[in-house]
């Protein structure tokens, strides 16, 4: 699999990534090679072999939903690279 | 005296606390200004091990009075009460910064404990800093993180290994006696493996997740490195167990390791399965003879020793990148600079906020990462890449059950090199995952492995072995490894052994010449008993 400048700019968007010049070109090689090397998969023939997602064998589990935390409002918001008030401040998302 | 506590294995050091010779803050104090005094080096200079992000010498000296307070009173809590400890910098910790090595969590505070820290706190650790690491422990040299390469204390002109380099480098350095690491796909074992100290990557599912940052969610496992594999035993007992947070966590109760422990676990009659397709090509030599010594070992012991087939082993790797790629794509999408971590000042609307901040938030390794996970789940290229894995990833588990039919475990080495230099693999990303064929396939299986030394290579540098069990056989491994250690030394500059019965026996470094010649021999055999 060949990777090209559009799938590049395809794969950073789906990725939420602004990449430069530069950061596009290596990557191009880079995921070429890696991409090149993991293609060796087809090398196997895994018709009818089921999909393993996740090692352990439990299904759900579940429990009653009971709310144990408190109020951590000023915790959780402690973090928050800029607030308003007791909002986490963002840009505008609609327009007037 | 007090400098040799850095030597010391931590349960040695909680027994010398409970006996009163030595008090918490005493002991704490000791580590604590050794890994100030690195921390205080200038970055340029080639000594500076760089094990920690961040030392908490206050918070630490305050968590030791309180914890002897306590001891005092006449509070068990457990073997490691009042031992000072380090936290991979992965792992949260109530208001304390959590940076995960990236710059995106620079100012990041936890606003909570992780079920680990949690546990530990619990049963009396004191914390004294949190460890360097890869970024978001994607890595395999700890070259990747924002705060500076970490150097190996056996050279330091090469890599701790990664991504729990600093947690590794700590135990070797004699920072703290014992860490926590996570392993996604090697990140415990690899660096235990580079720095010679001992790791375990438990069983999927038996040490809870809760606040240890996602990067895989169906491989990573939060495991223990110390100087002895039974600090690894005590240690892992302490963290493991049932968690409602963690929907994954499916074991019962703690791990009972008290056999292991005690030395009881009998080598003899043990079937040992040794894997013919990983001693074949791109294995360097020196790795080879050091893990066909130990497997020669476990035989003096009464292990029966076997080669078999896991001709599956080439395809781990290629598995592995497009599991762990596909699953880091998904959780690093959390990091969008609104309620925590970096948000770039260079954005002019939401949508810009968004892409901008990333992109100056994640280093290179990352990126390329979230790319690699980007296109194997896009339409188009989903089958053929991502369910493809996973078909194979059931072939693979499938082999290691049919071997664990036979043998109680395998046998094999952790890394196919002792550690590289720093800077030799940093432009070549596909040899860097590389080297980690040995270790990957034990996290797509959800099994247990344990690192351990087992004698050094090119450059008198540590060579590791690993034992890799079916689900939930930790305590088997780490009897095995305990009663090898106990018999062959932990391959630490000092060997210190706790026996069940508490006495603490100390062994100078006894024999040493003939570990530096790279013949592949064990380094510290303890005086006399071998």
């Amino acid at each position: 699999m060949k990777i090209d400048d559009d799938l590049i700019e395809y794969l950073a968007e789906l990725s939420r990534l602004e990449l430069s010049a530069e950061e596009r070109g290596a990557l191009a090689g880079d995921l070429t090679d890696i991409l090149g090397y993991v293609e060796r998969l087809n090398e196997l023939d895994t018709e009818g072999a089921p999909e393993l997602t996740h090692s352990s064998r439990t299904v759900n589990k579940f429990r009653d939903d009971i709310v144990t935390n408190g109020d951590r409002r000023e915790e959780m918001l402690a973090n928050a690279p800029e607030r308003k008030g007791d909002y986490f401040k963002v840009f505008k998302t609609v327009e007037e | 005296m007090n400098d040799d506590l850095r030597k010391l294995s931590a349960l040695d050091i909680g027994n010398l606390i409970r006996g009163r010779e030595v008090s918490s803050p005493e002991a704490t104090r000791v580590f604590l200004d050794a890994a100030l005094a690195d921390a205080a080096k200038d970055a340029s200079d080639e000594t500076k091990i760089n094990a920690f992000v961040s030392i908490d010498e206050e918070g630490a000296m305050r968590r030791a009075a309180e914890i002897q307070r306590l001891i005092d009173a006449g509070e068990g809590l457990s073997p490691f009460a009042g031992v000072p400890m380090a936290m991979k910098d992965l792992i949260c910790m109530k208001g304390s910064a959590t940076t995960a090595g990236s710059k995106m969590l620079e100012n990041f505070r936890s606003p909570y404990d992780a079920t680990v820290t949690e546990k530990l706190l619990g049963a009396g650790a004191v914390v004294i800093g949190k460890t360097n690491m890869d970024e978001f422990a994607m890595g395999s040299s700890n070259e990747t993180s924002y705060y500076g390469v970490c150097r190996n204390p056996a050279d330091t002109s090469r890599v701790p290994g990664g991504s729990s380099g600093g947690s590794a480098a700590a135990v070797a350095a004699g920072f703290a006696p014992y860490a926590t690491g996570s392993d996604t796909g090697g990140s415990i074992r690899q660096p235990c493996s580079f720095c010679g100290v001992t790791g375990v990557k438990p069983t999927y599912g038996s040490v809870s997740r809760y606040g240890l940052m996602a990067f895989a969610s169906s491989l990573d496992q939060i495991g223990p490195m110390a100087r002895t594999a039974r600090d690894c035993a005590v240690a892992l007992s302490l963290m493991s167990g049932p968690d409602a947070r963690d929907s994954t966590s499916v074991i019962d109760a703690p791990f009972d390791v008290c056999k292991a422990i005690r030395g009881e676990h009998d080598i003899k009659g043990m079937k040992i399965g040794l894997p013919r397709n990983y001693f074949a090509e791109g294995l360097a030599e020196d790795v080879a003879l050091a893990v066909r010594g130990a497997a020669a070992s476990f035989e003096k012991l009464g292990a029966e020793v076997e080669e078999f087939d896991l001709p599956l082993i080439e395809y781990a790797v290629p598995v592995y990148l497009i599991v762990a790629c596909a699953e880091a794509s998904s959780n690093l999408s959390r990091y969008d600079g609104v309620k925590y971590g970096y948000r770039s000042p260079n954005a002019s609307d939401i949508h810009g906020e968004y892409y901008v901040t990333r992109s100056e938030g994640f280093g290179t390794e990352v990126k390329r990462r979230i790319m690699l996970g980007s296109f194997v789940l896009s339409s188009g290229h989903f089958d053929a890449y991502y369910k493809k894995a996973l078909r194979v990833r059931g072939l693979i588990k499938d082999e290691f059950d049919k071997a664990f039919d036979k043998y109680d475990f395998i046998l094999s080495p952790v890394c196919p090199k002792v550690a590289f230099h720093i800077g030799a693999q940093v432009d070549d990303p596909l040899a860097m995952y590389l080297g980690d064929i040995y270790t990957v396939s034990v996290n797509l299986i959800g099994a247990p492995s344990v690192a351990l030394p087992c004698g050094t290579g090119e450059g008198g540098m540590p060579v590791g072995m690993q034992l890799i069990g079916p689900g939930f056989s930790d305590p088997l491994l780490l009897g095995a490894a305990i009663r090898y250690q106990d018999e062959y030394g932990t391959g630490t500059e000092t060997a210190s052994v706790t026996k069940g019965d508490g006495t603490i026996l100390s062994h100078e470094k006894t024999e040493d010449g003939e570990g530096q010649k790279g013949d592949g021999s064990f380094p510290s055999r303890e005086g006399g008993r071998s």
